[in-house]
């Protein structure tokens, strides 16, 4: 049972990974995220139904994402919107592509077909067969986490993360900011879309309605791992991602288990995210305010005892 | 080296709020100009400064730069050739990445691959570069730790590694307290000799735009009115620069006294 947690909460650590580039590293709130991540759940179900390899599939998952995300990108870019609105707008429109995808049906199952999670457990015979879902989960999320650490090494992550940062510098050193943001909301929303194709094969089925509140889900998520410890490392940042994931799955698993002792149903979770999410803000305010009140406190000591010994200094001389 | 052809910059053209921010304006600028360029608010600098490296589109007019022509060239490619500097001294730098970050982000200008070229080589050298700024031993600090002389001489520092061929400084040290703004003008100088760069500089110091540079370009109400080379400059004072102003406008300076500083 514990066991499914963590494959579960690992699936969903690859699309806060994919939040954590969009919210985190290139500052844009994107929330094209609801949608692609059912672009992913649907295009990797049909492709796995239409008898394409499992690899196939979470590959065409990936690119779908992609191109979601560049057109989110292209949205914000070529028209001026906010990234804000961009991303709702694409989000909407992939839900009537997302049911088209899944030929016109708002749920499709993977029934009778071979999918990553009946592999599994053939691949790792040694091992019961949850175990084996688990490692193999935890296999292709620290890929994953490896390639995108690497990648946000290298010049062009780099930038990417200036981008987020202080976007005139960006333009100040020659790059030009629309195409960091094509490839940074493309790479965002490949992640997520892959872990959509990634859960549609665990839960047995794709959704057209997946997506709803994912990037909330996904911010909670972020928060949850950022009380954990403070990094501007990205290896750390993927790392704490995986762990919030985790975290917020686990919270989410004693919440349904538990959650009739106090009267919580599943359909509270959605308001109980969104709390959990304003109450990290809070915690995360409070917390900056009382380390500066802290550090005033600090200062003014220190010139104090400053002026103390300037005193002490000159009563001696 | 930079040439400004009938320059015009209306603002929000056709509406009640229509302004025009550059009038016709000429400039040409050598190889190796040093140009200070005062005036008071709203004369029109930052505006020549955002049209020169293409924040704004120009109304009416050419740019050549370098012999081509970039009057409608993007921001970020003039960049590759002209680098600028702003007063606000958080604009040129990115809070939330170290000190290397930026500095190997500057050194390798223009679009990036997917290599990764901050080495210990590399490490070694910005080490170098940071000494005369005193940041040599945070190379793994964020920038957002840095207090705004620190982030300004960085940023000119970066903008320097960049290897632009023009340098526009916006009032580069006017956010800065005056020790720091010192530090940094220093720098700037520095900086300029050793690469000999062509450099434009905006300034409220009358004083100092006398000393600095080789040429004074003054401008009001969005013309250029009065542009001093050489001896003409040198030995020019204060007092007469207010003398000159007042004859060519016909009035007087006294309600821009507070802007443009003596000393």
């Amino acid at each position: 049972m514990l066991e499914g947690i963590f494959v579960d909460g690992l699936i969903f650590s690859i699309m806060v990974i994919g939040i954590l580039i969009s919210f985190r590293i290139l500052d844009i709130p994107d929330l094209t995220c609801d949608g692609s991540v059912a672009t992913g759940a649907a295009v990797a179900t049909m492709a796995i139904v239409s008898g394409l390899p499992i690899f196939v599939a979470l590959l065409l998952a990936f690119l779908s994402g992609v191109i979601a995300g560049m057109v989110t990108a292209a949205i914000h870019n070529e028209l001026k919107v906010p990234g804000l609105l961009a991303g709702i707008l694409t989000m909407t429109m992939l839900y009537s592509i997302n049911l088209r995808v899944l030929g016109n049906k708002a749920n499709v199952p993977l029934l009778r077909v071979e999918t990553l999670y009946s592999k599994l457990p053939e691949t790792f015979k040694f091992l019961p067969a949850e175990w084996a879902s688990l490692v193999g989960t935890l296999l292709v999320v620290l890929l994953v986490k490896e390639l995108i650490d690497i990648f946000f090494r290298t010049d062009l992550g780099v930038s990417l993360g200036a981008m987020g940062g202080n976007e005139q510098m960006v333009i100040s050193l020659g790059s030009n900011p629309k195409v960091l943001k094509l490839i940074g909301l493309g790479l965002s929303n490949g992640l997520i879309a892959l872990s959509g194709g990634l859960l549609a094969q665990y839960q047995g089925f794709a959704d057209a309605n997946l997506g709803t509140g994912m990037v909330v889900q996904g911010l909670a998520a972020i928060m949850l791992g950022e009380f954990l410890f403070s990094t501007n490392r990205i290896s750390l940042l993927t790392l704490r991602a995986i762990f919030g994931a985790i975290i917020y799955k686990g919270l989410m698993f004693f919440g349904r288990k538990y959650g009739y002792l106090i009267h919580i149903t599943p359909n509270d979770f959605k308001l109980l995210t969104g709390i959990l999410v304003i109450a990290s803000l809070f915690i995360a305010q409070t917390r900056s305010a009382a380390s500066s009140a802290g550090a005033k406190k600090k200062a003014i000591a220190r010139s104090l005892e400053k002026h103390e010994g300037d005193k002490e200094a000159k009563g001696n001389a | 080296m930079l040439d400004l052809t009938n320059i015009t910059k209306v603002f929000y053209p056709g509406t009640v709020n229509e302004k025009t921010a550059l009038d016709n304006v000429n400039l040409h600028v050598n190889k190796g100009d040093i140009v200070c360029v005062i005036g008071s608010n709203g004369s029109g600098k930052s505006t020549l400064f955002n049209l020169i490296s293409g924040t704004y589109p120009v109304t009416n007019g050419k740019i050549i730069f370098d012999q081509i022509d970039v009057t409608s060239t993007p921001e970020y490619r003039r960049a590759m050739s002209i680098g600028r500097i702003f007063q606000d001294p958080t604009k040129g730098t990115a809070a939330n990445m170290s000190i290397e970050d930026n500095m190997n982000t500057a050194m390798t200008k223009g679009m990036k691959g997917l290599r990764i070229s901050l080495n210990n080589e590399r490490r070694a050298l910005f080490k170098e570069l940071l000494k005369p700024i005193g940041l040599e031993n945070r190379l793994k600090d964020n920038v957002g730790l840095l207090s705004g002389g620190q982030r300004q001489a960085l940023t000119l520092l970066m903008t320097v590694i960049s290897k632009p061929k023009m340098l526009l400084l916006d009032e580069h040290t006017a956010a800065l307290d005056p020790r720091n703004a010192q530090i940094v003008m220093n720098l700037t100088e520095r900086f300029i000799k050793e690469y000999q760069l062509t450099a434009l500089m905006v300034t409220h110091n009358m004083q100092f735009a006398i000393d600095f540079g080789n040429r004074l370009v003054m401008m009001d109400e969005g013309n250029i009115i009065l542009d001093l080379e050489g001896e003409q400059k040198s030995k020019l004072t204060v007092d007469e620069l207010v003398r000159r102003f007042k004859n060519l406008r016909k009035k007087t300076f006294d309600n821009d006294e507070g802007l443009l500083t003596r000393d």
